[in-house]
C-alpha cells in the first residue's frame, strides 16, 4: 500500500540576472530552458491563462451592464456601465434568504459530516474489530454512488420522514455522501499520528475517547481542515438535491436560487450574472487559501488504504 | 517510564492490551469493541438510514411499476394509497433490450462513455502538460499557478451559466467566430454542438485539479533521478518517458480514477448548460435524474433502474481498473 503524499507545491526559487547569465555559459541544469524554450513555455502558459481568466472576466464585465440583453451586444456596455443590478439584487431579491440557507445547510453538512468523520476515521485506523474490513469496503463503495442511484429512493424516504423542503433533511443527505469520503481522509491522516501517543495517553488511564478528545484530536487539525473544505465545497456547489429538496424559494440554496432568474419566458441575465459575482468572490477568496491543503488532502486519501 | 513498559512488551497496533488470562482478555475485547463501535455508529446509522436503506427500496422500486401517480401521495387533505405493483425484471429488460432500447438506454450508455473517456483524456494531457511546464524554472510560476486555478476556484454553478452567456446564439464566441468568417454553430440546440459544448465547459473545469496534483507529484520525484540520467546521456525526452511518467504513476493513477468517477457522475454541467432542452446531450446520470424528476409523470422505477445500472457499470469499472493496476505494480493497491 502506498503512502505516498505528494508535497506542498513550492514557491519560485529566485531567477536573479546573474543565475540567467551563468546560464548561458554553464551546461543546462533541470528546469533551466534555454531562451527559445522559455518564451513558448510563457506563450502557452499566457494563452492558457487567458482561456481560464475569461469566462469569469466576462461573467464580472456582463454584469455591469444594466440591460437584460446587453450579453448580445457587449459593446454597448462600455458605456453604460453601473452597479445598479448588484443593488437590484441585493435589496429586492431573495439573495439573503439564499445566503442563509447555504449557510445552514453548508455549515450543518460541514459541522455534522467532520464530527462523525473523525470519530469514524480514528476508529478505523486505531482499532481492529469484528466486520472491520466490511465496513471499509462499504465507505469505498459508498464513494461513487451516483446521485440518480439514491435519488428517488431518498425523495420518497424523506418525505415520510417530513423531511423534505428541510434543511436538516439536505444536511443529511450530504453528511451521506461527504461522510464515507471524508472518513477515509482522517483515516490517512491518523495513521501518520505516532500510536505511541495514544498508548502514553492510555497508560496514563484515560479512556479511548479521552485519547481520541484530548490528544489525537488537537494533533490531527490540518486533517480535520481538509475535510472540513471538502464537506463545505461539496455541500456549497451540488445542485441535483438541492433542487429536488428544496420546494420554497426562500430555502433554495445558491446553486438552485441562480436558476430562477431564467424561467420560460424571461431571463434576467444581468442580474443573474450580478448574483453569480456575488457568491464567486468569497468563496473563490476562501478557495485560494485552502487549494494547497486540499490538492494534498484529497490525492492522499485516494492512495492511502 | 509508561512508554519504555510498552516497548519493552513490544506491543503495538491492534494488539496494545497486555494478555494476563483468558477471562480479562474477553473483557478487553469488548471493551476495546465496544469502544470502535461507539465511534462509528453515527456513520453506520447515517449510512444505514440514507444509503444502505434506500439503496435496497431503490432496488425494490426497480422491481415495480411505480411512477408519480401510483405511488402514496397526499393531495391536500385526501391521503392516497399507493397501487404501483410489482413486475419483476420487466424494467431491467425494458431499458437493456426493449422496443426503443437503443434510443433511452444505449445511445446514452455510448455517449457517456465517450463523454467520460474524452473528458479525462483532456483533462489528464492539458493538465500533464501545464504541470510540466510551472514545473520548470521561469519568471511569474506562482502567478500563473494561481490563475490557472481559478477555473477550480469559481463553483461550477457559477461558471456554467457564464459559458451559457458566452455560448449563447449571439453571445461572444459566435460573435468573435463571425468576424474570424468562421461558422457559427448553435451551441445550446445542435445535438453535435451541445455535446462539444459540454466536453469543452467540463475540460475547463476539471484542468485545474488534474494540473494541481500531478504538479504536486513532479515535485515529489527525486531530482537525482534527473541527474542520474542525465550523467547517462539520456533525452530530454527519454527522461520524460523513463523518469516523469513512472513518477507520476501512483499520484496519476489516483487522480485518474477519481477523474472517471466525477465525471462519469457528472451532473451540474450537463444540468445547468441544457436543462431539460438537450435529450440527446444527456449523460446516463442526467437522463435518470430526467425520467424520475424532470417529466410528468415522473417514472420513479425505471429512473432507480438506471440509477441500479450507473451503480453496476461504476463497481464492475473500478474492480478492474484496481486489478488491472496492482498487476502493474502491486505496490499501488488504492
Amino acid at each position: 500500500m502506498s503512502t505516498a503524499t505528494p508535497p506542498e507545491i513550492k514557491d519560485d526559487r529566485p531567477v536573479t540576472p546573474q543565475v540567467l547569465a551563468s546560464s548561458r555559459l554553464r551546461p543546462r541544469g533541470r528546469g533551466e530552458n534555454s531562451r527559445g524554450t522559455s518564451v513558448v513555455s510563457h506563450g502557452i502558459l499566457i494563452v492558457a491563462s487567458l482561456i481560464a481568466l475569461f469566462p469569469v472576466a466576462w461573467l464580472v464585465f456582463l454584469s455591469l451592464g444594466p440591460d437584460k440583453d446587453d450579453y448580445l451586444h457587449p459593446g454597448g456596455i462600455w458605456g453604460k456601465m453601473t452597479l445598479d443590478n448588484y443593488t437590484f439584487v441585493l435589496q429586492e431579491t431573495k439573495f439573503f434568504d439564499w445566503l442563509t440557507s447555504t449557510l445552514i445547510v453548508t455549515l450543518g453538512t460541514t459541522l455534522i459530516g467532520v464530527i462523525i468523520s473523525a470519530t469514524t476515521g480514528y476508529a478505523v485506523s486505531r482499532m481492529r474489530f469484528p466486520g472491520y474490513k466490511k465496513f471499509m469496503w462499504v465507505l469505498l463503495v459508498t464513494q461513487m454512488f451516483p446521485v440518480a442511484v439514491l435519488m428517488v429512493p431518498m425523495y420518497q424516504i424523506l418525505s415520510e420522514l417530513q423531511l423534505v423542503d428541510n434543511y436538516l433533511g439536505l444536511i443529511l443527505v450530504y453528511c451521506s455522501t461527504t461522510v464515507p469520503y471524508c472518513a477515509w481522509l482522517m483515516k490517512g491522516y491518523f495513521d501518520t499520528i505516532p500510536f505511541e501517543i495514544d498508548e502514553a495517553g492510555r497508560v496514563d488511564g484515560l479512556t479511548p475517547f479521552g485519547t481520541f478528545g484530548r490528544l489525537i484530536l488537537p494533533l490531527a487539525k490540518p486533517g480535520l481542515a481538509v475535510a472540513a473544505f471538502y464537506s463545505f465545497l461539496t455541500a456549497f456547489g451540488e445542485v441535483a438535491f438541492a433542487s429536488t429538496f428544496m420546494l420554497s424559494d426562500t430555502k433554495y440554496t445558491f446553486a438552485v436560487g441562480l436558476q430562477t432568474f431564467v424561467s420560460e419566458h424571461d431571463a434576467q441575465r444581468n442580474l443573474m450574472a450580478a448574483t453569480a459575482v456575488l457568491i464567486a468572490i468569497p468563496v473563490s477568496a476562501f478557495f485560494y487559501f485552502v487549494q494547497k491543503n486540499l490538492v494534498t488532502g484529497l490525492t492522499a486519501g485516494g492512495t492511502k488504504g | 517510564m509508561t512508554v519504555a513498559i510498552d516497548r519493552a512488551t513490544g506491543k503495538r497496533r491492534g494488539d496494545r492490551a497486555p494478555r494476563p488470562g483468558l477471562g480479562q482478555r474477553l473483557k478487553h475485547g469488548y471493551q476495546k469493541h465496544w469502544y470502535a463501535y461507539a465511534m462509528i455508529a453515527p456513520v453506520v446509522i447515517v449510512l444505514g438510514v440514507l444509503v444502505l436503506y434506500p439503496l435496497v427500496y431503490g432496488f425494490y422500486l426497480t422491481l415495480t411499476d411505480a411512477n408519480s401517480l401510483n405511488t402514496a401521495r397526499t393531495i391536500g387533505v385526501n391521503e392516497i394509497e399507493a397501487t404501483y405493483k410489482f413486475i419483476g425484471f420487466d424494467n431491467y429488460a425494458d431499458i437493456l433490450w426493449g422496443e426503443t432500447a437503443y434510443d433511452r438506454f444505449w445511445s446514452h450508455f455510448i455517449w457517456t462513455i465517450v463523454w467520460t473517456a474524452l473528458c479525462v483524456t483532456l483533462h489528464y494531457t492539458i493538465g500533464l502538460g501545464l504541470a510540466l511546464l510551472l514545473n520548470q524554472q521561469l519568471r511569474g510560476r506562482t502567478l500563473y499557478r494561481l490563475i490557472l486555478i481559478l477555473p477550480w476556484a469559481v463553483p461550477t454553478f457559477v461558471t456554467v451559466f457564464g459559458w451559457r452567456f458566452m455560448l449563447a446564439d449571439g453571445g461572444i464566441i459566435n460573435s468573435f467566430l463571425e468576424t474570424l468568417h468562421l461558422p457559427t454553430p448553435l451551441w445550446l440546440e445542435d445535438t453535435f454542438w451541445q455535446r462539444f459544448a459540454a466536453i469543452m465547459v467540463n475540460t475547463w473545469c476539471g484542468v485545474p485539479f488534474m494540473m494541481l496534483s500531478l504538479l504536486g507529484g513532479l515535485q515529489s520525484i527525486d531530482s537525482s533521478l534527473y541527474e542520474a540520467a542525465e550523467m547517462d546521456g539520456a533525452s530530454r525526452w527519454q527522461q520524460f518517458r523513463y523518469v516523469t511518467l513512472p513518477g507520476l504513476r501512483s499520484v496519476g493513477s489516483t487522480v485518474v480514477l477519481l477523474g472517471i468517477i466525477w465525471t462519469f457522475n457528472q451532473f451540474a454541467i450537463i444540468f445547468l448548460l441544457f436543462g431539460d432542452t438537450a435529450p440527446d446531450a444527456q449523460i446516463l446520470v442526467t437522463w435518470a435524474y430526467y425520467l424520475g424528476f424532470g417529466q410528468q409523470p415522473r417514472d420513479f422505477a425505471q429512473s432507480a433502474a438506471y440509477g441500479i445500472l450507473l451503480l453496476a457499470i461504476l463497481i464492475v469499472f473500478t474492480s478492474f481498473y484496481r486489478r488491472w493496476l496492482n498487476r502493474n505494480d502491486p505496490q499501488l493497491a488504492i
